[in-house]
């Protein structure tokens, strides 16, 4: 789809609005949301204030390693601060940009609720609940709502996956209509019932603005588990105090360890990279569905998406695409092939479905047939009463092509048109029908009178590529269902060209509803698309559910999820989205913790070897001073937080590999990685601070 | 580690491995009802044995129910244990005519028996009764362990049950575990350690001839029994000869059996393990430390059967049996050392570090059970940990530090491991991109919050109790030590107090009110800080239905995950104690190597 929104990873106009947001958010009140950033706050007030202190003269510790402790303490906390803004202002830009791109459709206003009054183009996704609108033939209808004049015949394959047009006409059951279906004939005057995906979207803004976000389940297990460690490291730490002096004074030697350093100790152990970088993290996720043109309505269902094990799909317009289309004629015994498609070709010359005209195009591939004006011929239209459709010549075109009556569809209709008739249905064309099926496609069956003449072949097409990514949500571990309404025949055959693991044929909204509480007492996580409304049920069951866009209010409101492009292979993107975002939350806070090996090597040697030299023996790094040991940890600590910040915001790259791959993975690069990475790092800082004569 | 040590532990993993396996299955089978099932008979005596105590025995309950029950039993155990010390000296069977214990060291022993811990401040043959031994200490011995199986029986419900409320019924549990396993099991142990010479009897302190007359100095003392001195104002020594020797008695071996088997470790007599009426053979030395891991071990075996996949209870063995391999290497190691300052005196150094230590054992078994003890939350010793090498000291205190998960105390080994594999799972679950479950059950924030509770409250503890210790001059003044090993001693003392684990580094003078006082408590919330949390984990667990395990689920019994829950319980550990740690037995290593 053409409205897909991609922004750079550090847009420099969104940068200055960040830092700006990233200073107001020092207040504490907006700390407190982040108990662990929270500790820093705190201990970069406590230090700011030892700090003044050293300027009567008797401080913690020598007045420039105070200060530049307290100003890189702060300078975490604007970090981590910066780091949300940041994330924030993209989710922003891009919902401005949605807003702006999405849809734009024009729609006829009308002045009085009736046809032929003046209307004004207006565009469709200012439309609103109560307007009344009028939708020509070939026009696309705008929105929900309800036929109150006109009837006509429209094209519901986007949506429905029947490709046979459907009549709409004002009162009755064919009253409503969804935004996103074609008028194929005549024109309505409808009353719109919905207001377009606007509610979703002005959610989805408040959301990646941050205002309204609430934590999802899985963010506030991990801050639980984030505050216990914090905690931990929070007895360490403050319990070294009395180690150090109880070593002080039995040792008889050193000064004990000073509060500042005790903080600087403390800020360094506790998770301040992964609590910085956390609601960075969720947001990340929220916008990155968003650049897919995904609302989701919830952190909550991004979260469950990448839990998801089983996708149902429904077949039409997921696994095929929308339209069947003409492929073979089969004549009847003693009919030449020839004689079939030019009547099937009459048949269809006035049938407007993709299917119709496939027939007619396959008819001219193969016999070099051309469409014919017909000029009083009578067409039978589609009805859902008689399954068929056809062409009846009787008067001036007669002369030409001969008195005709040509019916094609379903075999039972034809079979019982042509015995009211006084014809047989061959045993040879039953035999067809049949293969076709078996084969995965559909047979269409055409008689002339009381005469069969043979069955055109309509076979889906599998979309190109739906293959490979089967095989990829496979090694993920997810399985994949397919939907159809098709018989068994026909599903199995589609089921096995598209790959996918399992499929439920004839399928109607109740066994699809039945199919996920099945999946879902054998303890497993399901997805599914849906459109239609008696989807809403199966899609306020599965775990997962993604509405069309296109598809009816009911849906829209009964799945977490609208996918503004109504692509159902969107599903497979989402699950990737959901996982990323797990996987990216996982990673920084192993590495977080891991981190800390470094940081205590740095840290304790520097604090206790005026006490116990041996001690020295720990500094590995050989850092040139104990405070210049100190400042570096904590350096180290706040600029990682800017370093992650672009991992944070594209997320953990995520590949269908299987759990126990990825899981080595990402263990060696984060766990392995971030005990190793801080040793060079902070030699490094260390190196710089000492031969700017800092400390 | 030279081939006879690598030989002796593999064989002792050997034999271990050998007997858990079978008794892992009996285990499950009878904490899921299947014996009572096979045996009618024996499910008829229980049934009337439950109707005489008003138990409803077909009745789960709540966890919270659960953990109210344990509590109750808990807490009973406690007033009987101090009643029957404090009252000893009125009661039968004290043949050695035992004053009644002082009343903080009678707080502190019955707060000690009853969670497992078996920290002693006093003396057994100095201060207990036979019959505060038998009817107290014993019997918390088998409570306590059952009180251990039961909280892990319970927990691996909760994994394995699906959207049930009850996690099974506590007396059921305490009635299966102390007489289905703990009463059998010291039964046979007991009969073999009488044959090999521990004793079993209700005598009072014998007379004995000594095989060899003792020649040794004291002061002469005057007639108001003080030291009489010469115009110098030297005190007068006299040299006296002893040919007798006073010996204690008692129901050794049957407190014996249970001590080890219930990972208990509170010694008959001080000397615990290392004294030869406890544990006069190397072969009853194997049969004690075989004791200590048996039903620690044979539960991983259990948790696979209860949950149906024997492998996740195999990777939990497996990363238990790493861990241990690693330490008692170290141990082993340090211990083989000689003490450079007794070298550096003209001492013989080939044995190894011999001081503390009992001959018969050497170095090696005594490193050996001294991992095995710690490990374990038995505390039983064999040897003195105070004497071991700075870094052959710091195995044990750590291993006690990494929250007794390494095989760990009857039934709080695996459920320490299963909440560290909670915890691992958690953020390995992440990083595959789901969110976390574990045994086919999810882990959301009401896990979290109680397995926080659980890694919370053991630092904060044995953190704050040292720090309190080594600020108060009643903590400081105990010490034997000053300096750096001093703080080991307190150090190893909360973290053995809150850990339950009752070992000492014993140069610590802690029966003194200010320690009896801190101690008690540190045991007491070490133990149900971690029990309560944890019945709350398995009633949350079992609620939930039970999930599907596909292609994208961690897999939880490859060496992966073993990999991963050793790192993650190496990881906390190291950095909850690093800094605590440098200050003690790192830094006497550091002055006596380099």
């Amino acid at each position: 789809m053409s409205n897909k929104t991609t922004l750079p990873l550090l847009d420099p106009a969104l940068i200055r609005p960040a830092m700006q947001q990233a200073l107001y958010k020092l207040s504490p009140r907006a700390q407190l949301r982040n108990p662990v950033m929270f500790v820093v706050w705190i201990g970069s007030a406590l230090t700011t204030f030892l700090a003044v202190q050293t300027s009567t003269g008797q401080g913690d510790a020598p007045a420039g390693f105070v200060w530049a402790i307290a100003v890189w303490l702060w300078f975490t906390v604007l970090f981590a601060n910066f780091a949300e803004a940041m994330a924030e202002g993209r989710g922003r830009a891009q919902a401005e940009a949605l807003r702006g791109l999405r849809r734009t459709t024009w729609a006829k206003i009308l002045n009085e609720p009736r046809h032929g009054a003046q209307w004004q183009l207006r565009e469709s996704s200012d439309l609103r609940s109560g307007d009344v609108v009028v939708v020509s033939a070939g026009e696309t209808i705008p929105g929900d709502g309800e036929v109150i004049e006109g009837v006509a015949s429209v094209d519901e394959s986007a949506i429905t996956g029947e490709s046979a047009p459907v009549i709409r006409e004002a009162g009755g059951d064919f009253c409503s209509v969804t935004g996103g279906t074609r008028v194929l004939s005549d024109w309505l005057v409808i009353r719109v019932t919905a207001n377009p995906g606007d509610a979703f979207l002005d959610r989805m803004i408040a959301m990646v603005e941050g205002a309204k976000r609430g934590k999802t389940p899985n963010e506030i297990a991990l801050t639980i588990l984030l505050v216990a460690m914090t905690l931990i490291f929070l007895f360490a730490c403050v319990s070294l105090l009395p180690f150090s002096l109880y070593s002080v004074a039995s040792a008889g030697q050193g000064t004990p360890i000073s509060v500042t350093a005790l903080v600087a100790l403390l800020v360094c152990l506790i998770p301040t990279t992964i609590a910085g970088l956390l609601s960075a993290i969720g947001v990340a996720g929220m916008s990155r569905m968003m650049q897919a043109n995904v609302i989701a309505t919830s952190g909550r269902a991004v979260e469950a998406a990448g839990d998801v094990d089983v996708l149902l799909l429904d077949k039409t317009g997921t696994i095929t695409l929308g339209n069947r289309q003409a492929s073979a004629f089969l004549p009847a015994p003693g009919v030449s092939e020839k004689a079939l498609a030019d009547a099937a070709q009459l048949a269809s010359l006035a049938d407007e479905t993709p299917e119709g005209r496939s027939i007619v195009v396959l008819a001219k591939d193969k016999f070099n047939l051309r469409g014919r004006d017909l000029h009083d011929a009578h067409f039978v239209p589609f009805t859902a009463q008689t399954r068929m459709s056809g062409v009846d010549i009787d008067g001036q075109d007669a002369q030409q092509h001969g008195k005709r009556h040509i019916r094609k569809g379903a075999a039972e209709s034809v079979r019982v048109w042509v015995e009211e008739q006084g014809g047989a249905f061959p045993a040879p064309v039953q035999h067809s029908v049949e293969e076709v099926a078996k084969r995965g496609g559909t047979p269409l069956v055409v008689a002339d009178g009381r005469e069969v003449l043979g069955v055109i072949e309509l076979k889906d097409i599998v979309k190109g590529g739906i293959r490979e990514r089967f095989a990829e949500l496979r090694k993920m571990g997810i399985k994949t269902v397919m939907i159809t309404g098709d018989n068994k025949l026909t599903a199995a055959a589609i089921a096995a060209e598209a790959g996918v693991d399992d499929y439920l044929a004839e399928a109607r909204p109740e066994d699809k509803l039945k199919l996920i509480r099945d999946y879902q007492a054998e303890g497993r996580l399901v997805a599914m698309t849906g459109d239609g409304t008696n989807d809403a049920p199966a899609l306020a069951q599965a775990d997962v559910a993604v509405a069309m866009n296109s598809g009816t209010q009911a849906a829209k409101e009964a799945g977490n999820m609208v996918d503004l492009d109504s692509n159902p292979t969107k599903l497979i993107e989402i699950v990737e989205t959901g996982k990323q975002m797990l996987m990216t939350r996982g990673s920084l806070t192993t590495f977080s913790v891991a981190n800390d090996v470094a940081k205590y090597f740095a840290i304790l040697p520097a604090v206790f070897v005026g006490t116990y030299p041996q001690l020295a023996r720990l500094d590995i790094m050989h850092l040139s001073s104990p405070s210049s040991a100190i400042l570096s940890a904590v350096i180290f600590n706040a600029l990682i937080i800017i370093a992650l910040i672009p991992l944070a915001l594209r997320g953990v790259r995520y590949r269908p590999l299987g759990a126990a791959i990825l899981l080595r993975r990402n263990l060696l690069i984060y766990g392995l990685g971030g005990v190793l990475l801080p040793f060079p790092c902070i030699k490094l800082i260390d190196l710089f601070l000492s031969s700017m004569g800092v400390a | 580690m030279n081939h006879s040590s690598v030989l002796q532990v593999g064989l002792y993993l050997l034999i271990l491995f050998l007997l858990a396996w079978p008794l892992g299955r009996y285990l499950a089978d009878l904490f899921e009802g299947r014996v009572a099932e096979r045996c009618p008979r024996l499910a008829a005596v229980a049934g009337r044995f439950y109707r005489l105590c008003g138990v409803n025995a077909g009745q789960d309950m709540s966890w919270w129910r659960y953990a109210l029950a344990l509590l109750a039993f808990n807490a009973i155990g406690v007033l009987v244990v101090y009643a029957l010390q404090r009252l000893q000296v009125w009661l039968p069977l004290n043949p050695a005519g035992m004053a009644a214990v002082e009343p903080g060291s009678a707080f502190n022993t019955a707060i000690s028996f009853v969670t497992n811990t078996n920290w002693q401040g006093y003396s057994g043959e100095a201060a207990m009764s036979h019959l505060t031994q038998m009817l107290g200490l014993a019997v918390q011995n088998f409570f306590s362990a059952a009180t251990g199986l039961a909280v892990a029986i319970a927990l691996v419900r909760g994994f394995a049950r699906r959207s049930v409320a009850g996690i099974g019924n506590a007396w059921v549990d305490l009635t299966r575990a102390t007489v289905g396993v703990l009463l059998p099991l010291s039964t046979v142990i007991a009969v073999f350690l009488v044959a090999q010479g521990v004793v079993q009897n209700f005598a009072g302190p014998t007379e004995v001839s000594l095989l060899q007359p003792v020649e040794y100095s004291q002061p002469k003392l005057d007639a108001d029994g003080q030291p009489l001195k010469d115009a110098a104002g030297q005190v007068v020594t006299e040299t006296v000869t002893a040919k007798t020797q006073s010996l204690s008695m008692g129901p050794v071996a049957s407190q014996e059996a249970i001590k080890m088997l219930g990972t208990n470790g509170g010694g008959f007599f001080n000397a615990n393990s290392a004294h030869p009426f406890e544990n006069p053979t190397p072969l009853s030395n194997l049969v004690q430390i075989l004791a200590i891991f048996l039903i620690p071990a044979a539960l991983c075996f259990t948790l696979g059967h209860m949950v149906g996949d024997i492998r996740q209870g195999l990777a939990i063995l497996g990363a238990m049996t790493l861990i241990f391999l690693v330490m008692v290497a170290i141990a082993i190691w340090a211990e083989g050392q000689a003490n450079p300052l007794l070298t550096a005196l003209g001492m013989d150094g080939s044995g190894g570090n011999l001081e503390g230590k009992e001959a018969r054992f050497g170095s090696v078994q005594s490193a050996l059970f001294a991992v095995i003890t710690t490990a374990a939350s038995c505390g039983a010793v064999n040897a003195m940990h105070d004497s071991f090498m700075p870094l052959g000291g710091l195995v044990p205190m750590w291993l006690i530090q990494l929250g007794e998960v390494v095989f760990g105390g009857v039934g709080a080994g695996l459920y320490g491991m299963l909440v560290f594999a909670i915890e691992a799972v958690f953020l390995a679950g992440l990083m595959i991109g789901r969110t976390p479950e574990y045994l086919g059950k999810k882990i959301e924030s009401y896990e979290m919050k109680m397995v926080s509770v659980v890694i919370l409250a053991t630092p904060l503890l044995i953190l704050g109790g040292t720090a309190i210790s080594v600020l108060a001059s009643a903590g400081v003044s105990s010490m034997a030590n000053p300096g750096a090993h001093g703080f080991s001693e307190v150090l190893y003392a909360f973290s053995s107090a809150a850990n339950n684990n009752g070992s000492a580094f014993a140069g610590l003078s802690a029966n003194t009110p200010f320690y009896n006082l801190m101690l008690g408590p540190a045991m007491w919330f070490g133990r149900f800080t971690v029990i309560v949390p944890v019945l709350a984990i398995a009633g949350r667990l079992a609620a939930k239905p039970r999930l599907a395990v596909t292609a994208g689920t961690l897999p939880t019994h490859g060496p992966l995950f073993i990999v991963l829950l050793i790192g993650t319980v190496v990881l906390v550990g190291a950095l909850t104690y690093l800094p605590a740690l440098a200050l003690g037995p790192i830094v006497e290593h550091l002055n006596l190597f380099l």
